[in-house]
């Protein structure tokens, strides 16, 4: 293969990453460099971007080892609202625990858990505006919880019954949710951080107040659009919050294989020009801080940032994927910046305004209230048991209006369902 | 379909006309893409725009047609109706996912509670000596996608009335503008001066608003030995061939793709019992494969000859032979030919 005259260059290889461990790989954690705690400055919020750029190879903590709020991030929250945050926290864990029980149980086709992220998408949501639109990707059920919208109407989508709102139409979790300013899922990756910077631009065309926030995962930072959103946020200085959720793992393909072998996720906001943020987002108070700082900036017209929330995807990616198969399952217990909902919960009780107990008894209820949420919507039906949506709307939405070719369409669909179902009349009733 | 007075314009003209005259009606309105500013569009399709409507509704944008796309999306989620340009219809390929997994269909995946009105607009199609990077016609690609519609006219009357229809439909349009014919209605005799817009009775233009609904055809001209299907710049080729070789034929343009006007498709065909097909476009899985089973499900009993369709070949858009690629006089004579036959 060598061409002549060049026998003395060695041979070209090509690296393809490896994570550190597989499947049985005792798991050692000491070569991750954790910053202590309250160590980070920060920067005023409408510094120039550059500022922040140390912070994009740092780790803005809050929390510390006795589970103090230290340091200049400290978002200096009531207990109440601490409260709370555990609250939400807790009722979407959950709330994943019975979701993904009743994939298993047959009542749906699919489901994702957020556990272990809980904290990514609770804490910015507490501190965005309630009116700020959210453009997530597929693991932040926690910002619906956290704004409040009915568990109920979750349900009904992840179920496809008949009282979805989404008409059956979406794969489970794709949720859309337009009076809690929560866009639409996609399910292809990182589409929705160029409309986030549109929604945003759009915002600014009207000299409205509210900004656009985007989640996507380190894995889909690869996309072009996560560089087209980033381009165009900087260039026309749009007021939006970019969360890349950095958790480790793209289904079976660790986060080498989105560049972070080479240097953190952050850093990118520095070739951006942009405003960037590194976050231990096991920290629900440092992503709360982080939030904040960057949403005050984005509306004081002082541009967008990119926050790497650092994290750790505690189970599979989905229903659909054992990890067992492809990681160490000691990376979970070997995490060393530990679990979202157990750190806020220590710092509670530290501060003397939680116990252990409450903790247990807080669970009981939120177990009740996710049962009483699902046995309502299984009146409206389950996947597997039918009760859909009627059948002509298949048609609707493709268009405002119902074209000539669809209407034609729609009665062959009809046609077929009553070869099927002589006895069927009235599509509500379908079988 | 307006009682303005008229004045004579070409296709360019009208379609700032248009831009201007939503623009003027619509405050969400916005305008972007690349050197669609100060500059006004490589063709000068927006010339004057942002200094009448300013910087933050007529801009350049990045060159990132996922970005352009995908930001409009965003726009129309927030309600503004924006009109991206891509400059060539051969660089559309970056926003396609964003067109055809985003924009398409996020009415239905919301249930309505997110749409994307946008109008992206993009010159196609060739016969500028553009080579294969600025000469394709894709608009097969998106007449298969379920949630977008097509446009594609012909005389600036029309690009006028449908730009401002597109503008104002709720859901997302792709506006194929047929590049040749920018200046004057080309007739696929390239080796003859081409005639100006001026001469021809379609440039006259009324001022102010109208708009002609999209999914309606344009019988060009009535004629019973045969219906001549097509759209854009051939539309003109293929009347300039018919009317040298004296051939009465039916001639509709379909100014809309999807949704298609079904109705005066069949009502020609099943009046002359012949069909020639005719787009710019390569063969393969062309619209015009559309067409022809359209029209034999539709009108089998009546048809006395072959659906007959002329396109361009499989082939990349040649750049030195260009004229050997386009589906002008020769190829389009030699199909009449063959309908007429019998």
């Amino acid at each position: 293969m060598t061409a002549p005259g060049r026998a003395n260059l060695p041979p070209l290889a090509l690296h393809v990453p490896e994570p550190k461990y597989r499947p049985g790989d005792a798991v050692d954690y000491s070569d991750l460099v954790i910053p202590p705690a309250g160590a980070q400055p920060r920067p005023d919020e409408t510094c120039v971007a550059a500022q922040t750029h140390p912070l994009c190879l740092d780790l803005v903590r809050v929390l510390d080892e006795e589970h103090r709020a230290v340091g200049p991030w400290d978002p200096r929250l009531d207990a109440d609202t601490l409260r709370r945050m555990l609250r939400t926290m807790a009722l979407t864990r959950a709330f994943d625990e019975r979701m993904y029980r009743g994939q298993r149980q047959g009542k749906t086709s699919f489901y994702m858990k957020c556990t272990g992220e809980e904290a990514t998408s609770i804490a910015p949501a507490m501190a965005l505006a309630d009116d700020d639109m959210v453009f997530p990707s597929y693991r932040q059920q926690g910002i619906l919880i956290a704004r409040g919208y009915p568990m109920v109407e979750m349900i009904n989508q992840i179920y496809s019954n008949r009282a979805d709102k989404l008409k059956g139409r979406q794969l489970p979790i794709m949720y859309s949710a337009r009076e809690a300013s929560f866009f639409s899922i996609s399910g292809n990756l990182a589409t929705q951080y160029p409309q986030a910077v549109g929604w945003a631009m759009a915002s600014a065309i009207k000299g409205d107040t509210r900004i656009a926030a985007a989640w996507l995962g380190e894995g889909s930072s690869a996309e072009g659009d996560f560089h087209s959103a980033m381009t165009f946020a900087t260039v026309y200085n749009a007021p939006v919050v970019f969360n890349l959720v950095n958790n480790q793992w793209a289904i079976s393909s660790f986060s080498g294989f989105a560049g972070a072998e080479r240097t953190t996720f952050a850093a990118r906001a520095i070739g951006y020009g942009m405003a960037g943020l590194r976050v231990d987002s096991n920290d629900a108070l440092a992503v709360y801080a982080a939030t904040r700082w960057a949403a005050n900036r984005a509306r004081a017209n002082a541009g967008p940032t990119l926050i790497e929330h650092f994290t750790y995807r505690a189970e599979g990616h989905s229903t659909s994927d054992d990890p067992g198969q492809y990681r160490s399952v000691q990376e979970r217990s070997e995490w060393p910046l530990g679990d979202p909902v157990t750190r806020l919960q220590q710092h509670l009780i530290a501060l003397g305004e939680w116990s252990l107990e409450a903790h247990a008894a807080m669970d009981l209820e939120l177990v009740d209230e996710v049962k009483a949420a699902t046995r309502e919507a299984e009146k409206n039906g389950t996947l597997g048991h039918g009760l859909h949506h009627p059948f002509r709307t298949m048609f609707e939405d493709v268009f405002e209006e119902l074209p000539w070719h669809l209407k034609e369409q729609s009665e062959q669909a009809i046609r077929e369902r009553k070869i099927k179902w002589p006895e069927w009349t009235d599509d509500r009733e379908a079988p | 379909m307006s009682d303005s007075p008229t004045r004579r314009l070409n296709m360019i003209e009208a379609i700032n006309e248009a831009l201007d005259v939503m623009m003027e009606r619509d405050p969400d309105v916005v305008v972007m893409g690349e050197d669609v500013g100060y500059f006004g569009g490589v063709f000068r399709a927006t010339a004057g725009l942002q200094k009448k409507y300013g910087k933050t509704r007529v801009f350049d944008t990045p060159i990132s047609e996922c970005g352009i796309i995908g930001v409009a999306v965003g726009m129309g989620a927030y309600g503004l109706r924006p009109v991206p340009e891509i400059q060539f219809a051969d660089y559309i390929y970056p926003g396609l996912d964003q067109l055809v997994s985003e924009a398409a269909r996020l009415r239905y995946r919301s249930a309505g509670e997110f749409i994307a009105p946008m109008t992206v607009r993009s010159p196609f199609g060739g016969g500028i000596f553009g080579g294969q990077t600025h000469s394709q016609s894709p608009e097969a690609m998106f007449t298969h996608v379920a949630g977008l519609k097509t446009v594609v006219p012909a005389t600036p009357y029309d690009a006028k009335g449908l730009l401002i229809a597109a503008i104002e439909d709720n859901d997302p349009v792709i506006f194929f503008e047929p590049k040749r014919i920018y200046n004057g209605p080309f007739n696929g005799f390239y080796d003859r001066p081409v005639e100006p817009w001026a001469k021809h009775a379609d440039s006259e233009v009324p001022e102010g608003y109208y708009a002609i609904p999209l999914g309606k055809a344009r019988i060009v001209r009535e004629g019973e030995a045969m219906t001549v299907l097509a759209y854009g710049t051939m539309v003109h080729v293929v009347t300039a061939v018919l009317a040298e070789k004296g051939v009465d034929a039916e001639i509709i343009d379909l100014r809309t793709l999807v949704p298609l006007d079904i109705a005066a498709v069949e009502k020609s065909v099943q009046k002359t019992g012949k069909c020639m097909i005719v787009h710019e476009a390569t063969r393969t899985s062309g619209f015009g494969a559309e067409l022809a089973a359209l029209v034999q499900e539709r009108c089998f009993y009546y048809l006395e000859a072959p659906i007959e369709r002329v396109t361009g070949f499989d082939t990349p858009y040649p750049h030195s032979l260009e004229w050997a690629y386009f589906p002008g006089p020769v190829r389009i004579g030699e199909a009449v030919e063959r309908l007429l036959k019998d």
